[in-house]
C-alpha cells in the first residue's frame, strides 16, 4: 500500500489533462511500474470541468480509483475550489497561478507555478502547458526516471512536435528548481 | 514463449485486439457509450485485415449482421451498452436456437433505461441471462481487468466457434474505460479450420447424435435456418418429441463443456471463515480488501471471483458453502447474482448481500467494514 501513488489531475476541459495522464501512464509503464489510469468522460471532459487520475504502484493495483491522491494538479480555479477539500494534508497541490489565484488554505501546502504563462511566453504556445506540468510534477516527485518520461512524451506527441513538447516537459523542471512563482508563492494561509 | 512486451491499453481496446486475435473479421454495431472505443478500434484495424467493419442503422440490424456474416463463414462480434443490448434480445434469441455462433459485448451502464451513460452498474446480469424469451442455455463472462478482457474475448470467440453458442461479454464500465499495464503475448500463428473439411458426408446441421459444425452457405451443403423449433435438417416442427430434444440438444452442449466454460479464482486463506463472491470490477474493491486481510492480517478470509457468471458456478458455490459460515456477494445493483449464491448455498452458510447503485464503484472500505462484522 505504501509504494501506492496516486495522481489527480485536474482543469478545465480543452487542457490537454486526460493526455497529460496517459503520457504519464506511458511513462510509468515504460520505468516497469504497474498503473492505472482513468478520466472523466461526457460532456465535462469536452470544455467544462475535466479531471484524468493515474495510480503508480510496483505492486499490482487492486481498486482502480483515486481515494488519497499524493499530488494534485489544479488548472483552473473551479478545479481547485473543487478538489482542494477532498485532499488529505500531506499530499503535494501544484496549481497553475495563470488561472489559480487562491485563497490558500492554511491546512494544505500549496506550490504555485506560472504554467500556462510561461508555455506561451517561452514556448509560444499554451497547448503544451500540460506537458510543463508534468515536468513541475515529475521534478517535485521523482516518480518516473526523468529520460524515459522524456522519450514517452516524444513517442505519445502529435507528429513533429515531439520536440516542443520535450522542451514544455523541461521547462517544467526548470520552473520547479527556480521554485515557485513570487505571484503567488508557497502559501500557507488562513482558511476563508 | 512469444515474446511479451508491457503496455498501456484501455478495457475496450482489449476487447477489440482480443477479438481480432481470435479471428474476428466482421464488426456490425451502433456506437453507445460507454463501449464506443470497441467499434473505434475494430473500424481502425478490420479494414487492414480484410475484414468488414459496418456501423448500421441500429441495434436491431447490428446483432442481424453479425449473425448473418456467421452463416457466411465468418467469425463475429457486436458491442453496445444497456440500451442496445436490450434492443438485441429478439435475435440473440434467433442465435441461439439456430445455433449460430456470435459474442455480443455489454459494456454495462447504469440504468434502467437511457440511465447514466458514462456511470458504471452491474445491473445487467439478469438480462444477460434472461433477456430473450424461452428456456435458452447462455455464456456470460464478465472480467475484471484489461488483461482479463482480452483473454475471455479470446475463449468467447473460440466457446461460441466450438459450441455454436452465442457467447455476452458483460464488461463494466470502470473495465471498459480504464487504461492499465498489461502483457499481452505476440499473436501467434492463427489455425483457423475450415468447417467444411471436418464434415462428414452424412453431414446434417442439427445431427440427433450431437453437435456439428457450422458448413457456411456457400460450401456445398443445403439446410435450413430457423427460429422456430426445427428437424435436424433445419425444418420447422411442432412434434412433441422432436421439441423436447431440440430443447435439450442446447442444453446438453453447454452442460458436456462446462469445465471449459465455467472460469473461476479463489484466492485467500485455506480455510476461510468469511469468503466474498463477485465479479467484474468489483472483483477488484474485493481483492484489495483480502490482499490487506488475509495476506497482512492473516485473517481466515477468502474471496471466488467469478470470470463466467453464466452457466452460474453452482458447484464452487455449493463446495464455497460448506466451508465458510459467511458468503458476502457484493454487486453494483439491487442484488442479482446474491440470489443464485443463495441458491446454491443451500442454508450452509449465510448469504450476506453488499449493494451500491449510485454510479459509484462499491469501495473497498464498504467491504472492509462488512467482513468485519463477522470476523469480531
Amino acid at each position: 500500500m505504501e509504494n501506492r501513488q496516486e495522481i489527480l489531475l485536474t482543469g478545465a476541459g480543452g487542457q490537454g489533462l486526460i493526455l497529460a495522464s496517459i503520457v504519464l501512464a506511458e511513462a510509468a509503464v515504460n520505468d516497469n511500474k504497474n498503473v492505472v489510469q482513468t478520466q472523466s468522460y461526457g460532456p465535462e471532459a469536452r470544455g467544462g470541468a475535466s479531471m484524468a487520475g493515474v495510480i503508480i504502484d510496483i505492486d499490482t493495483i487492486e481498486y482502480p480509483e483515486v481515494t488519497r491522491p499524493a499530488v494534485l494538479l489544479c488548472m483552473n480555479q473551479a478545479s481547485f475550489n473543487k478538489y482542494l477539500p477532498k485532499i488529505e494534508p500531506g499530499c503535494t497541490v501544484i496549481v497553475d497561478s495563470t488561472f489559480v489565484s487562491g485563497p490558500f488554505h492554511k491546512d494544505y501546502k500549496v506550490q504555485s507555478f506560472p504554467i500556462t504563462r510561461m508555455a506561451k511566453e517561452k514556448l509560444g504556445r499554451d497547448v503544451v502547458a500540460n506537458m510543463l506540468a508534468l515536468g513541475v510534477i515529475n521534478a517535485a516527485t521523482g516518480i518516473v526516471n526523468r529520460d524515459i518520461f522524456r522519450e514517452s512524451i516524444f513517442k505519445l506527441a502529435p507528429r513533429g512536435s515531439g520536440e516542443l513538447n520535450q522542451q514544455a516537459f523541461d521547462l517544467g523542471y526548470h520552473l520547479y528548481e527556480e521554485g515557485p512563482g513570487q505571484d503567488v508563492g508557497i502559501s500557507v494561509q488562513t482558511p476563508q | 514463449m512469444p515474446e511479451t512486451k508491457p503496455v498501456l491499453m484501455q478495457g475496450n481496446e482489449a476487447c477489440a485486439l482480443g477479438a481480432i486475435s481470435a479471428g474476428v473479421r466482421f464488426y456490425a454495431g451502433y456506437p453507445i457509450t460507454p463501449s464506443t472505443e470497441i467499434a473505434e478500434h475494430m473500424a481502425e484495424k478490420l479494414p487492414d485485415l480484410g475484414g468488414v467493419f459496418i456501423q448500421m442503422e441500429d441495434e436491431i440490424a447490428s446483432m442481424a449482421a453479425i449473425i448473418g456474416a456467421s452463416i457466411g463463414g465468418m467469425r463475429t462480434l457486436t458491442a453496445t451498452s444497456g440500451p442496445g443490448f436490450s434492443l438485441k434480445q429478439e435475435n440473440i434469441g434467433y442465435a441461439i436456437m439456430a445455433e449460430i455462433p456470435c459474442v455480443v459485448v455489454n459494456v454495462q451502464r447504469m440504468g434502467p433505461s437511457t440511465g447514466v451513460p458514462t456511470a458504471p452498474a452491474q445491473g445487467d446480469v439478469m438480462q444477460a441471462r434472461w433477456g430473450t424469451h424461452g428456456d435458452h442455455p447462455i455464456i456470460v463472462f464478465s472480467p475484471a481487468s484489461v488483461y482479463e478482457t482480452y483473454y475471455l474475448t479470446i475463449a468467447a470467440v473460440n466457446l461460441s466457434q466450438k459450441l455454436r453458442q452465442p457467447v455476452i461479454i458483460l464488461l463494466d464500465e470502470v473495465i471498459g474505460h480504464m487504461r492499465e499495464k498489461v502483457l499481452i503475448p505476440e499473436a501467434g500463428k492463427l489455425l483457423v479450420e475450415k468447417a467444411s473439411d471436418l464434415v462428414p458426408s452424412d453431414w446434417k446441421p442439427y445431427d440427433e447424435k450431437g453437435l456439428t459444425p457450422l458448413v457456411p452457405f456457400g460450401f456445398g451443403h443445403y439446410y435450413h435456418v430457423t427460429g422456430l423449433f426445427h428437424d435436424q435438417y433445419g425444418f420447422p416442427t411442432g412434434d412433441p418429441p422432436q421439441v423436447e430434444r431440440a430443447l435439450d440438444r442446447l442444453h446438453h452442449k453447454l452442460e458436456k463443456n462446462r469445465d471449459e466454460i465455467i472460469l473461476t479464482n479463489y484466492i485467500g486463506h485455506k480455510e476461510p471463515r468469511v469468503a466474498i463472491v463477485t465479479y467484474g470490477c468489483t472483483v477488484r474493491s474485493a481483492r484489495a480488501v483480502v490482499t490487506k486481510a488475509y495476506w497482512q492480517n492473516r485473517l481466515p478470509v477468502g474471496l471466488l471471483s467469478l470470470q463466467t457468471i453464466w452457466p452460474f458456478p453452482a458447484r464452487e458455490i455449493e463446495a464455497l458453502a460448506k466451508q465458510v459460515d459467511v458468503i458476502i456477494v457484493p454487486e453494483m445493483n439491487m442484488g442479482q447474482i446474491v440470489g443464485e449464491v443463495e441458491r446454491y448455498a443451500r442454508g450452509q452458510a449465510e448469504v450476506i448481500p453488499l449493494n451500491r447503485y449510485d454510479g459509484e464503484m462499491i469501495n473497498p472500505d464498504q467491504i472492509y467494514e462488512q467482513m468485519g462484522r463477522w470476523l469480531s
